[in-house]
């Protein structure tokens, strides 16, 4: 993949960004926060191709693995942490009843 | 094009929309979980992806697998168990120790590609390529050290463990950032001129910088800061996309940065602060003791918990406004108690939300919906604000700026132009509080001094029990 082609990958990833939330009522902004946050630790494919391409190098398994170890928190704390906020409003029709 | 690369772009393009679909649907209430579930289904398709790429190419040594397996779970235990332990109440602090992390693993991966270049991609390097590489990993490391101090500072000072230093509220705090600024510039270009070692310097002199920014920002404005931060994530997430070749990595990373500017961009018009002034106007509560020193409270009307139940089952209407002090009292259970009450006997009850109410925009809601709240009764400012003349009773529990009317009358104030809930609009209003104490900004609330309002002195929580035991003693709420 060449620089230049990154670069548009870069540009356009960042306007799809901008588009993607436009109106969000207030109630929403701490999930969505979060949700993006976990999103955010998309870096851990930056630590697998790194643990992969290490070939026997063990300082760099090493790094790569702590590096897995902080994203995967992030992802998983994340998701988790946001459906817990999310499930407190999805609740409350069921419970009228 | 063979198989494995094939498979990956469909994999990876998949994921990409999912992603964006998974963030689009989080800014509405109704798909907001099912949302948050396609995020989290595409990113583990897009750790699938991956790993059936490198099984179908190079194979992954069986000494990797290892460490992915040591490395996933370890990072997925402490982060499942956080998220499920975690208070509804201290939710903007976790969201800032995920985001540090974050920050620290794209800090780390770029680490490791400089100082043990990938062999494979050594092998064909132009200047230009490499140029690129060195330019990218310095980006991710900047970065991500940035997030990481950035994030962990926030944390501490949200839960308390760091108070603001008095020299961060001088100018010395810009002389000193302005000196790790240039220190991180020099470091910068030293190491894209090749020099390896000043590798260190940039680690070190942006961490530096990540704490000597978000140190002097107030409590108040920290959830800026924390989204901003989250922003920055992405853009280390993106950079570290650069340093690994990977276009998924790129537009997850763009996606979330930008997302994270205009979410950014909503909470300061709540607040009505500038994202200039939150990062570099140093705290509130620094600027406002000088303006509003000379204000002293002449005319508090402080009241019996007796007196604001009689008041309560008379009204027809009544307003709360809930405020972060609720939340730290823990009692949004025991308030949702009352307003059963209340209903039961016919009176009309609405929760108005500030945008910032609690630390965080939304915060407040989530608290409310863990206590059983219908959602219906939530009311925005700018719905609920023409509502107040037409209400008799308004129980403002623990919130404190966002109701102070300075924010319109007195333009000398540093709250003027906040948008407030109009309180002192409403027949009668008590404040439930544990002493005169000023809010986060540190400013005298022209509230209180009101004749229509009356202070109720104590704890949020044990108010609100003695006001059930009132109410009953009234016979409110029993048919």
């Amino acid at each position: 993949m060449s620089f230049i082609s990154l670069l548009w990958v870069l540009l356009l990833g960042s306007l799809l960004g901008l588009e993607l939330i436009g109106k969000v009522p207030p109630t929403l902004h701490t999930p969505l926060m979060s949700g993006a946050n976990a999103i955010s630790g998309i870096t851990m494919l930056a630590a697998l191709t790194l643990i992969v391409k290490a070939e026997g190098n063990v300082p760099l398994l090493i790094i790569g693995s702590v590096s897995l170890g902080f994203a995967l928190f992030n992802v998983v704390g994340g998701f988790f942490v946001t459906d817990r906020m999310l499930a407190m409003f999805s609740r409350k029709p069921s419970n009228k009843k | 094009m063979n198989l494995p690369v094939i498979i990956k772009f469909v994999i990876d393009l998949l994921a990409v929309l999912l992603l964006a679909l998974g963030i689009k649907g989080l800014s509405k209430v109704k798909s907001a979980r099912d949302a948050n579930r396609l995020a989290a289904f595409a990113m583990s398709l897009s750790v699938v992806g991956l790993l059936s790429y490198y099984l179908g190419t190079s194979g992954i040594a069986i000494q990797s697998w290892i460490w992915i397996i040591i490395g996933s779970i370890i990072g997925s235990f402490f982060g499942a168990i956080l998220a499920k332990k975690v208070p509804m109440t201290s939710m903007p602090e976790t969201v800032a120790l995920f985001n540090g992390c974050g920050g620290m693993s794209s800090l780390l991966v770029a680490l490791g590609v400089a100082i043990f270049p990938i062999s494979n991609s050594v092998e064909n390097l132009n200047f230009f390529k490499s140029l690129i590489n060195e330019v990218s990993i310095s980006v991710s490391i900047f970065v991500g050290a940035i997030t990481f101090t950035g994030s962990i500072v926030a944390m501490a000072k949200l839960q308390g463990w760091l108070s603001t230093p008095g020299w961060t509220q001088s100018k010395v705090r810009h002389f000193v950032n302005i000196v790790f600024a240039v220190a991180s510039l020099i470091a910068f270009f030293d190491l894209i001129n090749g020099n390896t070692s000043s590798i260190w310097l940039l680690v070190i002199v942006s961490s530096l910088l990540g704490i000597g920014v978000t140190l002097p920002i107030g409590g108040a404005d920290m959830p800026v800061v924390i989204s901003l931060l989250n922003s920055y994530s992405g853009i280390a997430a993106a950079a570290a996309g650069f340093v690994v070749d990977s276009q998924l990595l790129i537009v997850a990373g763009a996606m979330v940065g930008a997302a994270g500017l205009i979410l950014t961009q909503v909470m300061c018009k709540g607040m009505n602060r500038s994202l200039v002034s939150v990062l570099f106007g140093g705290s509130l509560s620094a600027q406002g003791t000088a303006s509003s020193g000379s204000g002293e409270y002449t005319n508090i009307t402080s009241c019996s918990v007796e007196e604001c139940a009689l008041t309560l089952e008379a009204a027809n209407k009544v307003i709360i406004v809930p405020g972060y002090g609720l939340a730290v009292a823990q009692a949004q259970h025991t308030l949702r108690e009352v307003t059963k009450k209340l209903e039961q006997n016919g009176i009309e009850v609405v929760y108005a939300i500030h945008p910032v109410a609690g630390r965080m925009p939304g915060h407040m809601n989530v608290l409310l919906a863990e206590a059983d709240v219908p959602y219906e009764q939530l009311k925005e400012m700018d719905v609920v604000n023409p509502d107040f003349p037409a209400t008799d009773v308004v129980l403002v529990l623990g919130a404190n700026d966002v109701v102070n009317p300075q924010a319109k009358n007195d333009s000398s104030s540093p709250l003027y132009g906040m948008p407030v809930l109009d309180v002192q609009e409403a027949r009668t209003v008590f404040v439930i509080k544990r002493g005169m104490s000023a809010g986060y900004s540190g400013i005298k609330n022209d509230l209180f001094d009101l004749p229509n309002t009356s202070m109720v002195f104590g704890d949020a929580k044990k108010v609100l029990n003695d006001l059930i035991g009132e109410l009953k003693d009234l016979g409110v709420g029993e048919k």
